[in-house]
């Protein structure tokens, strides 16, 4: 029996370079922002570390807060901070294009939608730093 | 029969953690990583810490705050590779470390935050 699609001509695909993402500021603003989410784990693993030395007691919480003055896990929480923020900024600013909100036929302007989260963002993180940091 | 897809609540998760995560996790950094470690600010003491972390509503937030960003991260993670790297032939084992990470992450997070001394 014959396989007909034995002697059709096999698609074309052009194979991509592993480093395709180098090849334009935007493709590498992509990757960066996906790249975020790394560090986006790592906060979450130091949140870990931070609770399971809180319950340890205060000896191992200030042994935690040593390990956090170390200068490499200083840089690395320097950098996840901004990778973060981009992640931030990025998500904020993807939104109105996710959802496409319309009022009376017309598309409401990307600031209308992206801003109530900035303000958002802002409420938020002082309610928390308050929580945190009042007397 | 066919199987549904999974995918839209996978992508759900991955959205949710997107939210927390950027909501949440700047100033979290900021605050712990940074300015209490390095003196910045006039911080809480320990047992002011441990108060605030006994609270019922602390403990809820925390383990949203740690497993939805978890989620998000397996999402994006598995992407990068699939796409990024174009590692195709491992799909199956990038999404059992990537999804299995994030539920242990958050089994981690449900065990140290269920009872605390």
């Amino acid at each position: 029996m014959i396989n007909p699609t034995e002697y059709l001509p096999k698609s074309y695909r052009a194979r991509l370079s592993t480093y395709w993402w180098l090849t334009s500021w935007a493709y590498l603003k992509f990757i960066l922002r996906e790249g975020s989410a790394v560090f986006v784990a790592w906060a979450v693993i130091v949140t870990l570390l931070q609770i399971h030395a809180l319950r340890g007691g205060p000896e191992d919480y200030a042994e935690f807060q040593n390990w956090l003055r170390n200068p490499v896990v200083l840089a690395v929480n320097v950098v996840s901070l901004l990778f973060i923020i981009f992640h931030a900024v990025t998500w904020f600013n993807l939104a109105p294009k996710a959802m496409a909100v319309r009022v009376g036929g017309k598309r409401l302007p990307n600031l209308a939608i992206s801003g109530p989260n900035y303000v958002a963002w802002a409420v938020i993180s002082a309610a928390v730093a308050w929580i945190v940091l009042r007397g | 029969m066919h199987k549904r897809s999974n995918e839209p609540f996978l992508w759900m998760l991955f959205s949710a953690g997107g939210v927390v995560s950027a909501m949440l996790l700047p100033i979290h950094l900021l605050l712990f990583g940074l300015a209490l470690p390095l003196g910045w600010l006039d911080g809480p003491g320990y047992d002011r810490l441990l108060a605030i972390l006994r609270h019922p509503v602390t403990r809820v937030y925390l383990l949203v705050l740690c497993s939805l960003p978890l989620f998000h991260w397996a999402h994006r993670f598995r992407f990068t590779l699939y796409d990024g790297l174009q590692i195709k032939h491992l799909n199956e084992l990038i999404n059992i470390f990537c999804y299995g990470g994030a539920v242990l992450g958050t089994g981690v997070a449900a065990y140290l935050l269920w009872n605390i001394p």
